[in-house]
């Protein structure tokens, strides 16, 4: 049934396991259609394995992932991807054996109503120029976050999970990245974003979940940011 | 007569003949398991008891059903591939995540039963099995005979070869295939059901054994041992060429048939011994082989 009333994505007490360790210990949030939600937390705290659990990738979990109301905890990744869920990795995951052409149109159309090549290259144009490029892994940093980005945007997914996007990149392109999650949820994208950098996220997000030791201590929306700061601080440890 | 460096070229050419044929077996059984390695992390032994059964299947589908070359030349590759699949999804699947060992000693386990079957069943003496009317014959082209069927297997070795080439790195099926090599993970994160295309992959490396074996049975006998000779050859050929690498394990077949071919002429002790001693030096030089990628 199509719960069209409740959140897109309502994670509950959600707990994940690489092997033996048990990582995750009960996450619970939401995400509302059209916002955009950031975790925030130090490292290790958890936000990867929770993006990862999210899609199905870890090595076990338990709990429950609702998205538009379907359970998503006992399915596979790839069934996952086709209910409407894209996943930008932390490490980027750009293939060395897959041309830049290849590595943008690799993930299959999930769902009508994914951007065109063309708007993908409106929000990168510099991905334009390197098409021709025979190894997506010549590209820059920057490149490859934009591709990493843009290769998911044309599968029809509404929910992107976006893993530290701005990692290791340099000033104007994390604007240029800033620039691209409001352009995207203008176009009523709706995006959980993993962020250290909190600066950088006050910039695009709604609201924020604050992690630690693979759990969600704290929750705030944007408006609230200045008076928590002192808190994040501490939270973040910075 | 006609010699070249003091060889006659009829005997020059007749070898070289000989090493394209037998380059053509090498670079469709190193293709196999170039395919099967990149994808499922498995060093096939099993892949000369497949290419026995292949040409088993061949002798057999004649001998039982009447069913000639050109048919068996698509169903054995289809029922071997099939018996591929199966043993993927029984036995294989639960090594992926395990040291490269375990599937090379299961399949190596696999390949002693099978062709202890074999010889129970056939014996180890060699079955012939007729060259299909439409293939006898030859064509003289003055400095040598060329008999048809040997050129048939060289060229359909050749575009099999290629085919496959191009399959993998041309289409989009490839680029799946590629990308799933590399990060198998991911590419099922993005919708693809890839334990479906790791298993097809097998049953694919497979019937590519199985077509080999086919197209051998006319010039070899048939017989349970046909594919461990030549297996040992094929894996001196993928180490040379460099696991996982498809142009790669095509071109060193070719060439390293050939370069077996000329041996024979030019120092027939050695013709035995060539590849391997070429595998040595390569291993000494480039471990990871000729055109292998990783370092
Ligand atoms: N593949 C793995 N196997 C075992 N433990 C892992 C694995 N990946 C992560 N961990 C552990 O799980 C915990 C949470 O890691 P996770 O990557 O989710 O953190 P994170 O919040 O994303 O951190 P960062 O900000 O550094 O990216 C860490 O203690 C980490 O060491
Ligand atoms: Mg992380």
């Amino acid at each position: 049934m199509l719960d069209r009333t409740g959140p897109l994505l309502a994670v509950k007490d959600l707990q994940a396991w690489y092997g033996e360790s048990h990582i995750l210990h009960g996450v619970s949030f939401d995400v509302r259609e059209g916002e955009v939600v950031t975790l925030l937390g130090r490292n290790g705290a958890g936000k990867t394995t929770t993006m990862k659990s999210i899609m199905g990738i870890v090595g076990q979990r338990a709990g429950s992932v609702r998205f538009e109301g379907q359970e998503l905890i006992g399915k596979q990744s790839n069934q996952i991807a086709r209910a409407g869920i894209a996943l930008c990795p932390e490490e980027r995951g750009i293939f060395a054996s897959l041309s830049v052409e290849e590595n943008l149109t690799l993930p299959p159309v999930v769902r009508p109503g994914g951007l065109t090549i063309d708007q993908i290259f409106e929000l990168f144009p510099n991905l334009k120029e390197r098409l021709g490029s025979s190894q997506g892994t010549k590209l820059s940093g920057g490149e490859q976050q934009m591709l990493a980005i843009g290769r998911i945007l044309r599968t029809g997914a509404r929910l992107l999970l976006l893993d530290e996007p701005t990692e290791g990149l340099a000033p104007v392109i994390i604007q240029q990245i800033g620039k691209t999650i409001r352009a995207l949820k203008q176009q009523g994208f709706t995006i959980l974003l993993v962020e250290q950098n909190f600066r950088f996220a006050s910039t695009v997000a709604d609201r924020y979940y604050v992690m630690e030791h693979g759990r969600v201590i704290d929750q705030f929306a944007n408006a609230e940011l200045d008076a928590n700061i002192d808190k994040l601080h501490e939270y973040l440890g910075v | 007569m006609i010699t070249i460096f003091g060889i006659p070229s009829a005997a020059l050419f007749g070898q070289l003949l000989i090493g394209l044929i037998n380059g053509s077996f090498y670079a469709l059984l190193s293709l196999g398991l170039a395919v099967i390695f990149g994808m499922l992390n498995i060093i096939n032994f099993a892949h000369g008891a497949q290419y026995m059964l292949g040409a088993v299947a061949a002798f057999l589908l004649l001998q039982w059903t009447g069913i000639g070359y050109w048919p068996a030349l698509v169903v054995a590759p289809l029922v071997v591939g099939a018996f591929g699949i199966v043993i993927e999804r029984t036995l294989l699947q639960w090594l992926y995540k395990l040291d490269h060992l375990y599937g090379l000693l299961l399949t190596f386990g696999l390949a002693l039963i099978i062709e202890g079957l074999g010889r129970n069943y056939l014996g180890s003496a060699g079955l012939p099995y007729t060259l299909p009317d439409s293939l006898r014959g030859g064509q003289n082209l003055g400095f040598m005979f060329l008999p048809n069927y040997r050129a048939w297997v060289i060229v359909a070795s050749a575009v099999i070869c290629f085919g496959t080439w191009f399959a993998i790195e041309r289409t989009r099926l490839g680029a799946y295939l590629r990308a799933a090599t590399e990060n198998p993970t991911l590419v099922r994160a993005f919708g693809i059901n890839v334990p479906v295309m790791i298993t097809l992959t097998y049953g694919f490396g497979v019937a590519l054994a199985a077509f080999a074996g086919v197209m051998a049975a006319p010039i070899y006998n048939v017989s349970p041992q046909m594919g461990s000779e030549l297996i040992i050859v094929v894996f001196a050929v993928v180490v040379i060429g460099g696991m996982g690498s498809i142009l790669g394990a095509i071109l060193t077949g070719f060439g390293l048939g050939i370069i077996e071919g000329l041996t024979k002429v030019f120092y027939p002790e050695a013709s035995n011994t060539v590849i391997f001693v070429i595998m040595a030096i390569v291993l000494l030089v480039r471990p990871a082989g000729l055109f292998g990628r990783r370092a």
